[in-house]
């Protein structure tokens, strides 16, 4: 059995501290990108990641964030390995982290139905500026893979929808 | 350059070579938001193709420094993006089959999985993207619908190939893969009101060419542009 001790609680915290390079309203454990550290020898330790999306660039920086932090913490010894399975999915992003890409301008993501097929798009999408729910598609992708990009019919203010993965 | 056969080296060619393809549109796309939009599709590509072509070997080396007759990808990929209705064609084609392609290998225990479980969700919003613009474009105005149904024509040769089994995945249905390609584009066609096309769905070769090597009269151009930097510069970094 895996115990995970002290000092593997207080590496996670750190390396969950650190913000996403693209998104830094979020962290890394708010976005639900970091699955796993490990502590496997004495100042040596070793950190999964999950990529949000296959090809997201941001995966490199994010990986060198928190190297650092870990050496700036005493560890002399940091291998970041990027996991795909099981799947990254927006499901992982907290309550939390939510609440601040709501507060940063950027409608968080509805929860996903069952594995499989693109989200039903029923639910509607609330304005993060003036909080109406008569919003409009503009175009399935934005500024970045993981957005899609909309439109508020209230206040006319187009805006970021972090879209269901 | 030597490489072992596997069939991470067919998918990643064709995810990588359709990437670079859509790459091209970027300063050129009719609107904002379909620059973005074919920019971001490209990205997920490109991402599938380095996690594909570094279980090959090196990715690089493999993108940068094989000849053309190494690469292993459809034909249908490396066709010219043509006006924007071709670019919609082939991605409306492809898509589809990449989605029920990685549905059924993520369902499988191939070192595949993996990969082809998280693309397939990206890859959905792929299909979608085509689907709604071929309603569009076909729906459309008669120039619209004129030049959609003269890109889907244009492609259909290319489509036999989709479905010539692949060394190396020997559980994938081929057959049934192909009923429900045909199926999804015959709906998406109909609801758009344009007509499946007929006719050879090879060329003059025969069909699965790309995939023992052989491709079209563009790809070299395309192989130069995308190769030449390396090339011209090896190890170069900035």
């Amino acid at each position: 059995m895996v115990t995970t001790t002290a000092l593997e609680e207080e590496l996670r915290a750190l390396a969950g501290s650190v913000p996403d390079p693209e998104l830094p309203v979020l962290t890394l454990a708010e976005l639900g990108v970091l699955r796993h550290v490990q502590l496997i020898a004495p100042g040596r330790v070793e950190v999964h990641l999950t990529p949000t999306y296959t090809g997201c660039p941001a995966i490199e920086t994010m990986s060198a964030d928190i190297e650092r932090v870990l050496h700036d913490h005493g560890i002399p010894e940091v291998e970041v390995r990027t996991v795909l399975s099981p799947p990254w999915t927006t499901d992982a992003i907290t309550a939390e982290g939510r609440r601040k890409l709501a507060e940063f301008g950027i409608a968080p993501p509805r929860p996903t139905g069952p594995a499989g097929g693109p989200v039903a798009v029923d639910l509607a999408i609330r304005c993060p500026h003036c909080g109406s729910t008569d919003t409009t598609l503009l175009s399935r992708f934005s500024s970045t893979a993981c957005k899609a990009l909309r439109r508020c019919e209230s206040c006319r203010e187009p805006f970021d929808h972090f879209k269901e993965l | 350059m030597n490489v072992t056969a596997t069939p991470a080296l067919p998918l990643g060619d064709d995810a990588l070579i359709l990437s670079h393809r859509l790459g091209e549109w970027a300063g050129h796309a009719p609107v904002l938001e379909e620059e973005v939009a074919l920019a971001n599709i490209a990205l997920d590509l490109l991402g599938q193709a380095r996690v594909l072509l570094s279980l090959v070997g090196d990715e690089d080396e493999l993108a940068y420094l094989r000849e053309e007759r190494q690469f292993r990808n459809l034909q249908l990929v490396e066709q010219p993006n043509g006006d924007f209705a071709h670019t919609i064609a082939r991605q409306l084609y492809f898509s589809t089959y990449q989605e029920l392609l990685f549905g059924h290998l993520a369902a499988t225990d191939s070192e595949l999985a993996p990969l082809t479980a998280k693309a397939v969700k990206e890859v959905a919003y792929h299909r979608d993207h085509a689907h709604q613009w071929t309603l569009r474009l076909g729906d459309g105005t008669e120039e619209s619908h004129t030049r959609m149904q003269r890109a889907l024509d244009a492609l259909w040769r290319f489509t036999g190939e989709l479905f010539e089994p692949v060394e190396g995945l020997d559980t994938v249905p081929w057959p049934a893969l192909h009923d429900s390609w045909t199926a999804r584009i015959t709906a998406t066609l109909e609801q758009a009101t344009l007509t499946v096309p007929e006719g050879p769905r090879h060329g003059a070769w025969r069909a699965g060419a790309g995939r023992q090597g052989l491709h079209t009269e563009s790809f070299g151009r395309l192989l130069a542009e995308m190769q030449h930097l390396h090339r011209s510069h090896p190890g170069a970094a900035w």
